[in-house]
């Protein structure tokens, strides 16, 4: 296996102009440079979501504040909720893959550059259609600007009657759009997995990350494509006059609930899988252990893939279903647990007895651990019909997704830039700042969402933009907007970190974390063509085979030689 | 690259994987089929809950149409077939017979609907059938225009003696999205004209 690097000169690159780059990076198919671009892309929105939530965080710090009016405060969490899952999770999720199966597989490229390209402007363009409605949200009638109906739009709120102007259409189109770009790319990374690995990688020896990525590619062909009819619906509903939703013509509001949640359920797994998968590849590197039950890990992600399905209707229970409607969406959403739970047991299995090294990207994923455990665990609570009765619209939901969202994947998308910023840029990260980021975050997580729960159980409403004081609420949200100031220094101090070591960090080498898989066996960055020879593969550690010849992997595998 | 590496795992290792444009557009069919599945769920959950206006039962079965596009499945796979063995001539006239097919498929959806809306008064603001009788076929006659633009665009290059044995992959790998085409046609028929009715 080639580790030198051949014809790729940096000072070269350097020394053309910037126009010539540029153009470069817009015209590129190469499957690296586009994920750095869906990656970067993220970033940008990472801090225009962040911001809107600093602004309701303002907001809620005491009551009867009137830092915003009802209806920006409106905008601010529709939008918030939209771009963080549709232009953040999404965008980092299709880059890291984009970045990493062809490296992993040991693939030249993805199986459709071209396509890999359009998918990644899609996306880009329907992030932009969405702010774009900042400035063309007016509309004939002078009404709204930016979309102020929720991020899961609940009809009839979103007909022509109660969103006059354009700004729901600025939201279903923006949707649409990105939704093409996720299909497309979803399509390339079933194909490029399936039809691209090299030799003997077989589908038992793929590393996990893969394995999760196929699965998530699944689950994006099956789940995203309702999101993208009910829009058609919508369209049809604003613009032909159509009643899909309209309830005075016959129509349901509650059937768009179900076409929503068909897509919105398992659009959390589709967003927690690649995090396990990055947990999967980085626990193991700095316990110094290979995975403990992969298998398992593999049936297990499966199955939730599965699972995740037919959960959907949980975010019904409030809107009232019949007695064998709720008692099986109570069963399948709680079964999701099992499988859960099996992943959790086989990284503390692969930490145990390990020789743990607790660099920034571990440390990141020992947090998201103890997080999405407890993050689970107010799942099940929320599973129980008439315990969602309860809580259901209330704070303590939005504490609970929070917990999955911040502290299981957005924990794992820092372990997982820490991990790989020296494969993609060449470079070490600044290992004290990234231990700082860690315990700011920490900090401002725990005290953000753990006392977020508290309002929630105390009666305190989602979406409400102000609150009379007195009810006990008080304390609770000033505690949470102070743990947002640790989150966003923490957010300076990753960005800071990542450009300062991008210009003055040091040489990382082609394997700075004498890992296993194959994209360190690459020069960092890796050449456009990746692999100077096409590797050949004989376990699911590789590189573990080619720096250990005395003890290779293979030896162990049913059917090796040992 | 290097033919050494590929040969070097003991035991002489066979390495095929499957064609990327199969799986891909086995893929993209997936996901269309979700698409379509939600809106056959909804023109179903509609179903006789219209609050005005006409009904399912003004529909009248289009037989011969049907007959067409599920005929053009066998002349495309005929056409394939023919181009695998390098028989050209057979190709074009199986190929552009299928493209012939699938127009006339179209035209008589054309003429249906130019009857339901100047005689029967049906569209799609009508009311609740109107809105999700013009969807679902609606987005099937989409999928069809779509499918006859790349049919004619392969039937321009065989009337021009481009298509050769070598491209026998990709026009196959296009006759897998028409036969899904198809496929739909026989789900939407079922559920608008057979349990629908």
């Amino acid at each position: 296996m080639s580790t030198e690097s051949v014809g790729w000169t940096p000072t070269e690159l350097a020394a053309r102009p910037l126009v010539d780059r540029l153009h470069g990076w817009v015209t590129t198919v190469d499957h690296k440079r586009l994920g750095i671009l869906y990656i970067l892309y993220a970033i940008v929105f990472l801090v225009v979501g962040g911001v809107e939530a600093v602004v309701m965080r303002i907001q809620l710090a005491q009551p009867h504040n009137d830092f915003v009016s009802p209806q920006v405060f409106n905008q601010m969490f529709t939008m918030h909720g939209t771009t963080m899952i549709f232009f953040v999770a999404m965008p980092i999720v299709f880059g890291f893959a984009n970045y990493l199966v062809p490296l992993m597989i040991g693939a030249r490229d993805m199986a459709f550059p071209r396509l890999n390209a359009f998918s990644f402007w899609l996306t880009a363009f329907g992030g932009l259609l969405l702010y774009f409605s900042f400035v063309g949200g007016y509309g004939l009638y002078g009404a709204g600007t930016a979309p102020d109906v929720g991020w899961f739009a609940y009809a009839p709120l979103t007909s022509k009657t109660f969103s006059p102007g354009h700004s729901t259409d600025f939201w279903t189109l923006s949707l649409l759009v990105a939704g093409i770009g996720s299909i497309g790319g979803a399509v390339n990374l079933i194909a490029t997995i399936l039809c691209l690995r090299c030799p003997g990688m077989t589908l038992g020896r793929m590393p996990l990350l893969v394995w999760l990525n196929l699965t998530v590619a699944g689950l994006v062909l099956l789940v995203i494509s309702p999101l993208t009819a009910a829009q058609m619906m919508l369209m049809i509903d604003r613009y032909l006059g159509g009643h899909f939703f309209d309830t005075q013509a016959g129509g349901s509001a509650v059937i768009w609930m179900h076409f929503f949640w068909v897509f919105g359920h398992p659009e959390v797994y589709v967003l927690v899988i690649p995090a396990f998968a990055f947990a999967s590849e980085i626990i193991p590197v700095f316990s110094r252990k290979a995975i403990f039950g992969y298998p398992v890990m593999v049936a297990a992600t499966v199955g939730i893939g599965f699972i995740s399905m037919a959960v959907w209707a949980h975010h019904l229970f409030t809107i009232g279903m019949s007695a064998a409607a709720n008692t099986f969406f109570v069963l399948s959403t709680m079964a999701i647990a099992v499988p859960t739970g099996i992943k959790i047991f086989n990284w503390l299995a692969t930490m145990w007895g390990g020789k743990i090294h607790f660099r920034t990207p571990m440390l990141f994923c020992v947090a998201f651990l103890f997080q999405f455990l407890i993050a689970g665990l107010t799942g099940v609570m929320l599973a129980s019909a008439p315990l969602d009765w309860q809580l259901g619209g209330s704070y303590f939901v939005v504490a609970h997704f929070h917990y999955v969202i911040v502290g299981g994947i957005l924990f794992c998308l820092f372990a997982a830039f820490y991990y790989w910023f020296p494969k993609m840029s060449g470079r070490m990260y600044l290992e004290r700042l990234g231990k700082l980021h860690f315990w700011l975050f920490v900090v401002g997580f725990h005290l953000t969402f753990d006392f977020m729960h508290i309002p929630g159980l105390l009666g305190m409403p989602r979406r409400i933009y102000t609150y009379e004081p007195g009810r006990g609420w008080d304390v609770w949200n000033l505690i949470v907007t102070v743990g947002v100031v640790f989150q966003v220094v923490g957010i300076l101090v990753f960005v800071g970190n990542l450009l300062w070591s991008l210009l003055h960090g040091e040489r990382a080498g082609s394997d700075p974390w004498d890992a296993w898989t194959l994209e360190w066996s690459t020069t960092s960055p890796p050449p456009e063509y990746n692999f100077a020879t096409v590797p050949v593969v004989k376990s699911r550690r590789p590189l573990w085979d080619v720096k250990h010849p005395e003890d290779p992997d293979w030896r162990y595998e049913p059917g090796g030689a040992g | 690259m290097s033919t050494t590496a590929v040969a070097a795992p003991a035991g002489g290792l066979r390495w095929e994987l499957p064609s990327p444009g199969k799986v891909g557009m086995f893929a993209l069919i997936a996901a269309e089929s979700a698409i379509f599945v939600i809106f056959v769920v909804a023109y179903l959950f509609y179903l006789g809950k219209s609050l005005t206006g006409p009904t399912p039962a003004i529909l009248h079965t289009p037989v011969l149409i049907t007959v067409c596009l599920l005929s053009s499945s066998l002349t495309i796979h005929a056409a394939v077939a023919a181009l695998r063995k390098g028989k050209g001539g057979l190709f074009a006239g199986a190929w552009l017979l299928t493209f012939v097919l699938g127009a006339i498929f179209l035209g008589g959806t054309a003429r249906e609907w130019g009857h339901l809306i100047r005689v029967e008064g049906l569209w799609i603001d009508t009311n609740l059938f109107g809105t999700t009788y013009y969807s679902l076929v609606g987005l099937h006659a989409f999928h069809v225009t779509a499918g006859l633009l790349l049919l004619g665009t392969v039937a321009v290059f065989a009337l021009l003696g481009k298509v050769r044995r070598e491209h026998a992959e990709p026009v196959d790998i296009l006759s897998l999205y028409w036969h899904f085409v198809d496929v739909v046609w026989v789900v939407v028929f079922t559920v608008v004209y057979v349990i629908g009715r």
